[in-house]
């Protein structure tokens, strides 16, 4: 194991870890929590879940997002579900099923300890939503409906119609506007964090630009939490909110936190398919359409017929047929990659023949349109507004498209990076989905972080922190820091270049598309690094970003993001060629068997790590060994 | 296709705005609007003119962020979506579009066509939520929720927050967006406790933060991007008037539960 990576898991059998770890964790005293200042990024269900768990708790709060409010964060756009181990359909759920699933599902790339935790406190996460007045469906007697997502056998998310995202979100957020109400936490919105302080090697505070005014200011606190989402913007065309960025988190990784498996991408296979250059966004359509939609393509190459014109015995139900078990229900990365290979063998449907149809023909039989209606309307409705189609009459056209990034900030068991003070929750992190992540898991990781964990977590180590001994904001690190970030502005706003950034943005998500995103190879993945590095030279070259500093300046903040996916996409590509074998999203085309992954456990059962060495130097990887106490690694099947 | 812009731009909060007029050319027709934006701001940027400020994120239709007045109709004119949900083939070749920023005085403009929106954050403290700490909440199915209460709350609680009642009103009024929550809360039985404070509380902050008075003309409802229904708004009134009666018989009491 490297020297900086311990993850801390507690001793004891899996079920007892998580018990036994809140028994021994060292607690502060009521009157000592408003002595510490917690500075929490990002308000989406890790942040705001963990600012309102930690203000009701006691602890001085302050809250910052780059919206205009924190009930913007990009959770709000999950739709199809949330999953918890109620075993309400007594179909045989529990929460070691909820776990082996989830650890399957990442295909043995993820941490048991923490997998099991999140199991757990699934059941509690369903309990404290409904009370926050949650609208989950329900069933005609008023109990909690269930639906089913893929990578399960059982039928345990939970959902608000497609917007289940928002509405926990919103609930969420209604608590943090509680605790903003009765003071204990502050609130700035529209501000944008550019850096991280440490002082004697703790995380001990932040630097932030005043998006309105672009005001540089410095803040300090015992200790730092990162809730700012994933870095999937990195690859231009995703299903991420356009604002999503990697800033908080690449500067970080510069201030010596390491960043975990950043090649792990996960490709979600229900997006509506790409149209034009000009697309600045792909939408994804909720997993839980495969519930009743049936994925087909063509038999013949480049059939051009319209669906309804096709004979049943034409069509290749291609998830079925090769997934007899799991079907439509398959994984995200099993179902991508499946799409991705009628697509090769030109049977994609489409104007530009990437594309496969998802298809309601069956359940609109079974059911009627307006049982359809009730289950899916907004999906249905989201999809006609952007393609103009209507996916009651005809099937819907859906292909790959980049969802979730399961790489991020490395974390120990408590949630704590490699830098002391430094804790990282959500998306933001690298823990719990391994190499893939399972469908309705994303909200149930964000608020397991927030509301069950980080709560106890924190306080451990604020407990270990002398109460009033944290740094002022005008100390010589934080002006230390203050200077740079205000030089890097300077620097970006002096190189007077021709070229718009957002045009090196698409750039740099065309190369890694092409070279790093649903199949990989080593020739591919070397010409990507050659590539990413002319690019970034060509950007502090001849980059146009206009305006000044002081004032709401759009170009400048996409320009400073922009800066950051041009390092970090190359960490990505560096990630993907040194893992040499195939594991879940991250398909090593010279690694498989009958075109699935072929995992290579005896070098690969590892967590990679990279820590930052100086511009210009190679990072270095270190390692974090899996070991499986509890399951034993075997070869991923849905067949 | 070829379109005409006349955008409201405006350098910041303190300076007067004044429409500038741009084209737009060669258009795609399936480009959403914010894309038709991000073409004409890469080439007003590359010709030495500040592009063009505007608020957007999800570009999927749900996190509320966007906020375009378009030729007089807040989002545009499809029905039920927001601005990032309109599509350049709903102007004929040739349109000309007006562009502006919400036009409602508690909604400071910030920038061109950015407004600042925070007091519908205040609102929402002033009494929008249920007070539940975390960590013991009770067992979830131990409350029953008939299905039929369940959907008419999610159906309040679809409202994005984003502020087109207020704009489409001709009072400025957010009334809607306030209905939206007091009746997605005060439906629930978790909600019944602090039933009406919540409704006092957040009509109150709604007055304190100038937005105009409800004068039932449904403009709101016709904007709405989630399809809100303005009945709500009945509801909130009758909520309101019975919480203030019983707030009036018990000034030191709470003004919970009678309503409705």
């Amino acid at each position: 194991m490297s020297a900086i990576l311990n993850p801390r898991v507690p001793e004891g059998p899996l079920a007892e870890k998580w018990t036994r770890r809140k028994n021994e964790m060292k607690l502060v005293a009521p009157n000592n929590k408003r002595k510490y200042k917690v500075l929490i990024v990002g308000t989406g269900l890790g942040g705001a879940s963990a600012a309102a768990s930690l203000a009701e708790m006691g602890y001085e709060v302050e809250s910052f997002c780059f919206q205009d409010s924190p009930r913007r964060a990009h959770s709000i756009a999950a739709q199809g579900g949330i999953n918890a181990a109620k075993n309400y359909q007594n179909d045989g759920d529990s929460v070691y099923r909820l776990f082996y699933d989830t650890v399957k599902g990442g295909d043995f790339r993820s941490r048991e300890a923490n997998v099991y935790r999140l199991a757990q406190v699934s059941t509690q996460i369903i309990d404290q939503c409904v009370a926050q007045g949650v609208p989950f469906a329900r069933e005609y007697g008023g109990m909690l409906a269930n639906r089913s997502f893929g990578g399960a056998q059982v039928s345990r998310t939970f959902y608000a119609r497609g917007a289940t995202g928002q509405q926990l979100l919103l609930g969420a957020y209604q608590a943090l506007s509680r605790q903003i109400a009765a003071g204990r936490i502050k609130l700035h919105e529209r501000t944008e964090m550019v850096d991280l302080v440490l002082e004697d090697g703790k995380a001990k505070g932040i630097i932030v630009r005043d998006l309105v005014t672009g005001e540089l200011t410095a803040h300090a606190g015992d200790a730092v939490v990162l809730a700012t989402g994933g870095y999937g913007n990195v690859f231009y065309l995703s299903t991420y909110a356009r604002g999503s960025n990697a800033t908080a988190i690449w500067r970080a990784y510069k201030r010596g936190a390491a960043l975990a498996n950043p090649c792990f991408t996960q490709i979600h296979p229900t997006c509506i398919p790409v149209t034009g250059d000009y697309q600045s966004k792909l939408t994804l359509m909720s997993e839980s359409l495969r519930n009743d939609g049936r994925m087909w393509v063509p038999k013949k190459q480049h059939d051009s017929r319209p669906p309804a014109q096709i004979p049943e015995d034409e069509r290749d139900y291609f998830m079925e047929r090769m997934y007899p078990s799991y079907g439509n229900l398959a994984p995200r990365d099993i179902a991508s990659r499946a799409a991705k290979r009628v697509c090769d063998e030109g049977r994609g449907v489409g104007p530009n023949g990437l594309g496969v149809y998802l298809d309601f023909a069956d359940v609109v039989k079974r059911i009627g349109e307006e049982g359809v209606r009730e289950k899916y309307a907004n999906l249905f409705q989201m999809y006609n507004e952007i393609t103009h189609e209507d996916a009651y009459k005809a099937p819907m056209r859906i292909y790959p498209a980049i969802h979730y990034t399961m790489g991020g900030l490395w974390v120990d068991y408590q949630l704590m990076s490699n830098v002391p003070g430094l804790f990282v929750v959500g998306e933001a992190n690298f823990s719990d989905h391994g190499a893939n992540r399972l469908g309705a898991s994303a909200l149930m990781q964000g608020l397991a972080d927030g509301y069950f964990v980080l709560p106890y977590t924190l306080g451990d180590y604020l407990a270990g922190e002398k109460p009033g001994s944290r740094p002022k904001a005008d100390a010589a690190s934080f002006q230390t820091a203050h200077k740079e970030s205000a030089a890097r502005i300077e620097r970006l706003l002096s190189i007077g270049g021709k070229k718009p950034v957002s045009e090196f943005h698409r750039e740099l998500g065309k190369i890694l598309w092409h070279y790093c995103g649903m199949a990989r190879n080593d020739a591919g993945l070397r010409k990507a690094l050659e590539l990413i590095p002319q690019l970034r030279a060509e950007f502090w070259r001849d980059a146009l970003v206009p305006g000044t500093g002081a004032e709401l300046n759009q170009s400048l903040e996409k320009a400073n993001r922009i800066a950051d996916f041009l390092e970090l996409g190359e960490l990505l590509c560096r990630d993907a060629l040194t893992r040499a074998e195939s594991c879940g999203c991250h398909f090593r085309e010279e690694f498989q068997e009958e075109g699935e992954c072929k995992r290579n456990d005896a070098d690969y059962a590892h967590v990679a790590a990279w820590t930052y060495n100086g511009e210009g130097q190679e990072p270095t990887r270190n390692v974090e060994p899996l070991t499986y106490e509890n399951i034993k690694l075997a070869t991923r099947s849905y067949k | 296709m070829n379109f005409t812009l006349k955008v409201w731009r405006q350098k910041n909060a303190d300076a007067s705005g004044a429409f500038e007029t741009y084209e737009a050319k060669d258009i795609n027709p399936n480009m959403s609007f914010l894309e038709m934006l991000d073409v004409v701001n890469d080439d007003l940027t590359k010709r030495g003119i500040p592009p063009i400020a505007f608020d957007h994120d999800c570009r999927e239709g749900i996190c509320g962020t966007c906020s375009l007045v378009l030729n007089g109709d807040p989002h545009g004119p499809t029905q039920g979506t927001t601005t990032c949900q309109v599509y350049m083939r709903s102007f004929q070749d040739g349109d000309v579009i007006v562009v502006e920023p919400w036009r409602v005085g508690a909604f400071p403009v910030l920038r061109d066509l950015v407004t600042d929106r925070s007091a519908f954050d205040r609102i929402i403290q002033a009494g929008g939520y249920v007070s539940v700490r975390t960590g013991q909440a009770p067992e979830a199915n131990g409350a029953p929720i008939p299905h039929r209460m369940a959907e008419a709350a999610f159906d309040a609680a679809h409202c994005i927050g984003c502020g087109a009642c207020a704009a489409a009103c001709k009072n400025g009024s957010p009334m809607l967006f306030v209905a939206a929550k007091v009746a997605h809360l005060n439906s629930l039985p978790q909600g019944q406790p602090e039933r009406g404070e919540r409704v006092l509380g957040m009509v109150r902050a709604l007055d304190a933060e100038g937005f105009g008075s409800c004068t039932h003309t449904t403009a709101c409802e016709a904007v709405c991007p989630k399809e809100i229904p303005y009945d709500l708004i009945v509801r909130l009134n009758r909520e309101f008037l019975a919480a203030s009666a019983q707030e009036a018989v018990t000034p030191h009491g709470h003004a919970g539960g009678a309503a409705g």
